[in-house]
């Protein structure tokens, strides 16, 4: 072959992969468009929705229709009707009164935050984040809210891995990243940089659970922390994403009892808070989520779908181990419980 | 054996002057052109992996990170394999275009892989290709070019490797921006980068042949005899040895851009694309760089090439104005990038036979990426234990001894270089 041959060989070749490419691009682009303008405004409803409480609130995974738009459904029908709002939330957690919303920003730059929203949709506070949100929760009373994310960079950058995890009043006054708050072992100070904290859960505005990992040793603790005295202490290993039941008297948490392909195989498991009992609850499949309680009985946490990328279920449980697991929500993600209490 | 297209002898005015790309081998355009586009492809995926994996999956980012160290280490040890190979058969440019192959079909892979098992299959390949192609497709830089001007060849293959690297994570983000959770788009533009990138290297670069055809049993047992002997000879064994000396010393961007942000807002902000500042820095001096080394000698600017590494230590150490440290930091880097990497490669190409050049440019490069290796993971610890600025600190006074450690390690070669 003559050198133009093969540079013409080369040229066609390659226009031809690229309009394969683009044409691909703009198909997937025109299909998304078309989904966002499938979400007609007869179903979208603000924050309101389930200002009266009683509704589990949730991201939507259905794929096309609404996809990671804030929804809520009956706590008593749960495979009803869903009400979908104009909120696009990765990771949330709600109260009868707010919306606590952590986002990724695309961009040529993509950028993290954190939103807080009030009853009426209205954004109360909005701070940037770090990194991809992981966790979000706020406190019983609705008035702190905590969010980690992983602070990632690069994969020829990576460094193992980073969390931040910061408590914040919901008017976004930061009470301080917990790295730069003490940690004590059977009373001893633990060396300030050798920590990565993720997963909180509030007992109420003063006392609250969380991760602790110690990035020497790749050990998790289950902390238990004083936002006063901006203290923290540990109190059991291999616990991770703890979330404290409504009565107070659990925690449920995932716990490493395996090793999969990807990693860790967590199985969740329940800590007796009054005598630091540990149960692990009968769940085949390996669990990456930080548990919601739906009452004082029975959890629930989120599982990827294996055939279909970006969709999800949300499972619930029975805390005693009298049952399976089942399927409580379809195509849904990160559950927020919103009470009959509240 | 030069095809190069300029082989002019080396006239000190002519080599003053300002030469542009047209001074180094058609071949050598080329093939950067290959790690341009193959560069897009892998950098793009990259940039998206840690959001594909936490958002499409519904995976902790925890696993990710575990999955890195094992690439890296594949990657490694591939590579001697694949200069050994190449040097074997005497034929760089298909063990190199093997390479990018295994890697193009990892990249088919990507679009079907729906779970973490399937998808760290698919990454380990990409690494595997990496480190197949990486030391013949230096051999056949080295061995297109003239060797007066290899250091330059190499800043150019070297910049244009770059310029992919910079474009590939900004045209991902751009196109999740246009199309939310569009990562097949990513990865369809990824391996349409990839085959078109291929298809430039296996029908246009020239099939260059390091050693006649199907040599006898014994001439092929006296290569393999050979090969060694070059490795463990004596000025190569320095430049191994120096490698190491100051890999150990290398702590990883990572920690920098790490150290900037945890203090520093504007590095914060930017943090996932701090690693795009320092491939613009590198794309910039890679060429010059490269013809310094050319000048003054390639172990000479290799070593003090490091001394960049330190200021950025030291920069990133100190508590200086957000926006200056920053920058300073990604052109310290960039600089450290290109005054060592095309560097080694052309070094090494120096000190070795063409029957023997993959095998030891791979093998320099492989020296260089375990011993940053190990010294990544030592350096976790010191930072866990001391905390950053401290761990900084001392790393960059390790660094220097290592300096002076690595120059006098290789008095020899720069002596020679010089005469």
């Amino acid at each position: 072959m003559s050198g133009r041959a093969r540079m013409v060989l080369v040229a066609g070749a390659s226009a031809a992969v690229l309009a394969a490419t683009i044409a691909f691009g703009v198909t997937a682009w025109a299909d998304r468009r078309e989904a966002d303008s499938n979400l007609g405004t007869a179903d979208t409803a603000g924050l309101g929705t389930w200002a009266g409480g009683d509704r589990i609130v949730f991201r939507t995974t259905e794929s096309g229709r609404a996809y990671g738009h804030v929804a809520s459904v009956p706590i008593d029908a749960p495979d009803g009707a869903r009400l979908t709002s104009g909120d696009v939330c990765d990771r949330l957690d709600a109260t009868v009164a707010r919306l606590s919303c952590l986002r990724i920003v695309r961009g040529v730059v993509p950028s993290y935050t954190a939103t807080v929203s009030d009853a009426a949709g209205e954004t109360a506070a909005e701070w940037p984040l770090p990194g991809i949100p992981s966790r979000t929760r706020f406190s019983p009373s609705g008035e702190l809210v905590a969010e980690t994310s992983f602070v990632s960079g690069h994969s020829y950058a990576a460094v193992g891995f980073s969390t931040a995890t910061v408590i914040s009043r919901v008017d976004g006054t930061s009470l301080g990243n917990l790295e730069e708050w003490s940690l004590t072992r059977d009373g001893a100070a633990v060396a300030a940089a050798d920590r990565n904290f993720w997963g909180v859960t509030f007992v109420d505005d003063r006392t609250f659970y969380a991760t602790v990992g110690m990035t020497l040793t790749g050990t998790t603790w289950l902390v238990r922390g004083d936002i006063d005295a901006r203290s923290m202490t540990m109190l059991a290993e291999n616990v991770e994403c703890p979330s404290v039941s409504p009565d107070g008297r659990s925690i449920a948490f995932k716990r490493v009892t395996g090793d999969d392909p990807a990693g860790p195989h967590w199985t969740p498991a329940i800590y007796d808070v009054a005598t630091g009992a540990v149960r692990v609850l009968p769940e085949e499949r390996g669990i990456d989520d930080q548990i919601e309680w739906l009452d004082d009985d029975t959890i629930l946490y989120g599982m990827p779908r294996a055939q279909t990328r970006g969709d999800s279920d949300v499972w619930a449980l029975e805390v005693d181990g009298s049952s399976d697991p089942r399927i409580l929500i379809e195509h849904a993600w990160s559950p927020a419980v919103v009470g009959r209490d509240e | 054996m030069y095809i190069s297209l300029t082989n002019s002898p080396p006239d000190a005015a002519e080599t003053r002057a300002p030469r542009g790309i047209r001074t180094v081998s058609s071949t050598v355009v080329t093939l950067g052109l290959v790690s341009l586009l193959t560069d897009i492809s892998s950098e793009s995926v990259s940039a998206v992996l840690p959001l594909y994996v936490t958002g499409m999956l519904g995976l902790s980012t925890i696993a990710f990170g575990l999955l890195d160290g094992l690439y890296q280490g594949v990657s490694a040890l591939v590579r001697i394999a694949g200069g050994y190979t190449s040097d074997r058969l005497g034929r760089p440019k298909w063990v190199a275009f093997s390479g990018y192959a295994v890697a193009a079909a990892a990249r088919v892979g990507l679009l079907f892989a729906s779970s973490f098992a399937a998808l760290s299959v698919v990454l380990t390949a990409d690494r595997i290709g990496k480190g197949i192609r990486t030391a013949p497709r230096d051999a056949l830089i080295a061995a297109s070019s003239d060797p007066q001007n290899r250091g330059a060849a190499f800043g150019v293959h070297r910049m244009l490797d770059n310029i992919g690297a910079a474009i590939g994570p900004l045209l991902a983000f751009v196109i999740l921006w246009l199309i939310p959770d569009g990562y097949d788009v990513v990865f369809a533009v990824s391996l349409s980068c990839a085959v078109i990138g291929l298809l430039i290297l296996g029908v246009l670069v020239p099939n260059v042949r390091t050693r006649p055809e199907a040599p006898e049993r014994a001439a092929r047992r006296r290569d393999r005899r050979d090969a060694w002997t070059t490795l463990r000879r004596g000025p190569f064994r320095r430049v191994l040895a120096a490698a190491g000396i100051l890999g150990i010393v290398t702590i990883g961007d990572g920690f920098v851009y790490l150290a900037l942000q945890g203090r520093n807002d504007f590095a914060a902000q930017w943090f996932p694309l701090l690693y795009v500042g320092t491939n613009v820095a590198f794309l910039a001096l890679a060429v010059p760089l490269g013809r310094l080394a050319d000048r003054v000698g390639r172990a000479r600017v290799f070593v003090a090439g490091h001394v960049g590494l330190l200021a950025a230590y030291v920069v990133a150490a100190l508590a200086i104005d957000d926006l200056v440290a920053t920058l300073l930091c990604l052109a310290f880097l960039g600089a450290f990038y290109a005054a060592t990497d095309g560097v080694l490669a052309a070094l090494a190409a120096d000190l070795t036979t063409p029957e023997t050049r993959a095998t030891g440019i791979a093998a320099a490069q492989t020296v260089v990426a375990v011993s940053r290796f190990g010294s990544a993971a030592l350096f976790g610890v010191l930072w866990f234990a001391v905390g950053r600025e401290t761990a900084l600190v001392i790393a960059a006074l390790v660094l220097a001894g290592a300096v002076v450690g690595a120059a006098i390690a290789l008095r020899p070669v720069i002596r020679k270089a010089a005469s």
